[in-house]
């Protein structure tokens, strides 16, 4: 081999082969790329934190603006039955964590329907193929998001503003000298935010399925991944309407939507009462009947397909 | 040690034959130069290398099989697949970070020195550089990464004379060892022909000419025939003839240097008029492969 460039000069400062093994210079633990994975996609989708942020914002900037007359609404709660106080003290917390859960749900849709199409429309996909990262970990990275981090994102971030909300209304009623030890009193936000922690879980889980079905057409679908993902189900019930006049499947449909909630709570007291929404005592959580439910294992059966689905397509995926 | 050993590679899209029953073996320390027109199976064979498509026959990567162990032979592999593959979105700092964080081989330290020789800033996101810089980075991050092999599909295609230039300079002075692999793909034949070690035509999914660039210096012989010995210089089989300004110019494969010497003045022709007569030849007989070809 004559090389005119000089090459030859250089000497190869070590030219055996070792196996790939042998010869790692760096020994990396299996979980580290999985954690850089999920960084990764902290960098590239914003919207994951600064959305569920947006919507704290917002819900707290709505409780300052209702501080102007709280002092008075205050009075008007003390004149009320004490039975009644808690649930309305409860109202301006429970409306941020819906908030935010709510959020957290759009935007884990948006990002799963994003998650394995973007790569491959912006051509990046050859990129991050050519690095030692499996499909395996890269498809885990991504369904983890809406499954996990979402969901932690969404609680602590409740936290954050409900005791913030707190805090303020605690120190406007005592410089108006307005109620703040009923405040205290009454208004269970410990057990709120142990509740709403339990209802994450649960959604999440629940909402499983889901996550990976639209993880796996955005890794399928050429393009329109939000017509792909939506049109077959409607398509599925609509025809069963249409030819057999039943809708098992449309039903089916909204307990995967909203099953959850008739799933692990009890909606009712033991008295028949129902529980009022927003404050939801932990003595009506359901966790066992929901653990035992068939809808859920169900459904995480067929999340966990989706997913091995979507991480089997990735190896063949190329730029579109 | 043999970095890549096909037999029988083959890949078909429907009816179209994008790998024809393909042999080849690369050794290491050599710099490879896959040229052959537009679709004629240069991408689908890197692919196939790279572990990005499936095919038939066998095929070996540093002792992996590329499709079945792709996370784990991109360890020793390193590839450039055209330009314009990093993501709009990253930071030049958060490529680095990234690649740092799941790379075992990559030397962070390296990256940076190569980057502070350039205008690019650890802050800027990839869609605020020029084609070039991209590029730049691109070649950065893979220099950075201490790698068997490293493939590049076009790396300079869409780029200005002097990117170009630095691209193959950097790859040369800073980069390849003889304990390094490099194979490359590009249409500017010129450009890599003095950095190359080994030379394969493709076409039709063939290999048309495998050779070293000693081989082929030694065996090609290009000669501005003298007018009177035209005739003469005709009958002695050249692959192809062509006219520059009313000289004949007849390229001669496998010929008596003396005997050519006598006819006009012979000299070395460049990779790009090699091409120009094999594909010639294999577009119009494809079924006669020229002579020490497809072995």
């Amino acid at each position: 081999m004559n090389h005119p460039m000089g090459i030859q000069s250089n000497p190869a400062p070590d030219s055996s082969f070792h196996s790939p093994e042998a010869s790692a210079p760096v020994h990396m633990k299996t979980t580290r790329p999985f954690y850089w994975s999920v960084r990764r996609e902290l960098w590239e989708h914003r919207s994951i934190y600064i959305a569920p942020l947006a919507a704290a914002a917002v819900a707290m900037l709505a409780f300052f603006v209702s501080l102007i007359t709280l002092p008075h609404s205050m009075r008007e709660l003390a004149a009320l039955d004490r039975a009644h106080q808690p649930a309305l003290l409860a109202q301006p917390y429970a409306h941020a964590g819906m908030l935010l859960t709510l959020t957290a749900f759009l935007v884990g849709i948006f990002y799963s329907l994003d998650a394995l199409h973007g790569e491959r429309r912006d051509r990046s996909i050859l990129f991050w193929k050519s690095l030692p990262v499996s499909d395996l970990t890269t498809v885990l990275s991504k369904a983890i998001i809406p499954l996990f981090v979402l969901p932690v994102i969404v609680f602590l971030l409740a936290v954050v503003s409900q005791l913030t909300m707190l805090l303020i209304s605690t120190v406007v009623l005592l410089l108006r000298d307005g109620g703040a030890a009923t405040l205290w009193k009454q208004l269970p936000l410990f057990e709120m935010q142990l509740v709403l922690l339990y209802g994450v879980t649960v959604l999440a889980l629940w909402h499983a399925p889901i996550y990976a079905w639209l993880l796996l057409v955005s890794g399928w679908a050429r393009r329109a991944t939000f017509l792909w993902a939506v049109l077959p189900w409607l398509g599925i019930a609509v025809f069963e309407r249409i030819a057999f006049s039943t809708s098992h499947f449309g039903l089916l449909l909204k307990d995967r939507l909203f099953g959850f909630a008739a799933g692990a709570f009890d909606l009712k007291t033991p008295s028949g009462a129902p529980v009022d929404p927003h404050l939801i005592p932990l003595s009506q959580l359901a966790p066992g009947r929901f653990l035992s439910s068939p809808g859920l294992w169900l459904g995480l059966l067929f999340a966990a397909i989706f997913i091995a689905a979507a991480v089997r397509l990735r190896r063949y995926r190329e730029p579109i | 040690m043999i970095v890549i050993e096909a037999s029988g590679l083959r890949k078909v899209f429907g009816a179209t034959v994008a790998l024809d029953s393909v042999n080849l073996r690369i050794e290491e320390g050599r710099i490879l130069g896959l040229i052959g027109p537009n679709g004629a199976g240069k991408s689908t064979a890197l692919n196939a290398i790279l572990g990005l498509t499936q095919y038939q026959g066998e095929l070996n990567v540093i002792g992996r099989d590329p499709w079945r162990e792709r996370d784990q032979l991109m360890r020793d592999v390193c590839f450039i697949a055209d330009v314009a593959v990093l993501p709009r979105w990253l930071r030049v700092s958060q490529a680095l970070d990234y690649v740092a964080g799941v790379h075992p081989r990559f030397d962070r330290g390296k990256a940076e020195s190569f980057l502070a020789k350039t205008a690019i800033m650890p802050a800027s996101k990839v869609r605020e550089l020029s084609k070039g810089m991209v590029t730049q980075l691109h070649l950065a991050v893979v220099m950075a990464i201490d790698a068997k092999l490293l493939v590049l599909d076009e790396p300079t295609i869409g780029l200005d004379i002097l990117y170009r230039k630095q691209f193959y300079d950097s790859l040369l002075n800073d980069y390849f060892d003889r304990s390094r692999t490099i194979v490359v793909t590009t249409h500017q034949v010129e450009e890599v022909q003095h950095v190359l070690t080994d030379l394969m035509f493709i076409n039709g999914g063939r290999i048309v000419l495998d050779c070293s660039m000693e081989e082929f210096e030694s065996r090609y012989m290009e000669v501005m025939v003298n007018p009177e010995h035209v005739a003469a210089a005709q009958a002695l089989k050249p692959i192809h003839e062509r006219k520059v300004m009313g000289r004949n110019i007849l390229l001669f494969d496998h010929s008596d240097r003396k005997q050519l010497a006598a006819l006009g003045e012979v000299r070395m022709p460049s990779i790009a008029d090699v091409f120009v007569a094999l594909m010639g030849t294999a577009n119009s007989n494809r079924a006669q492969q020229p002579r020490g070809a497809a072995r």
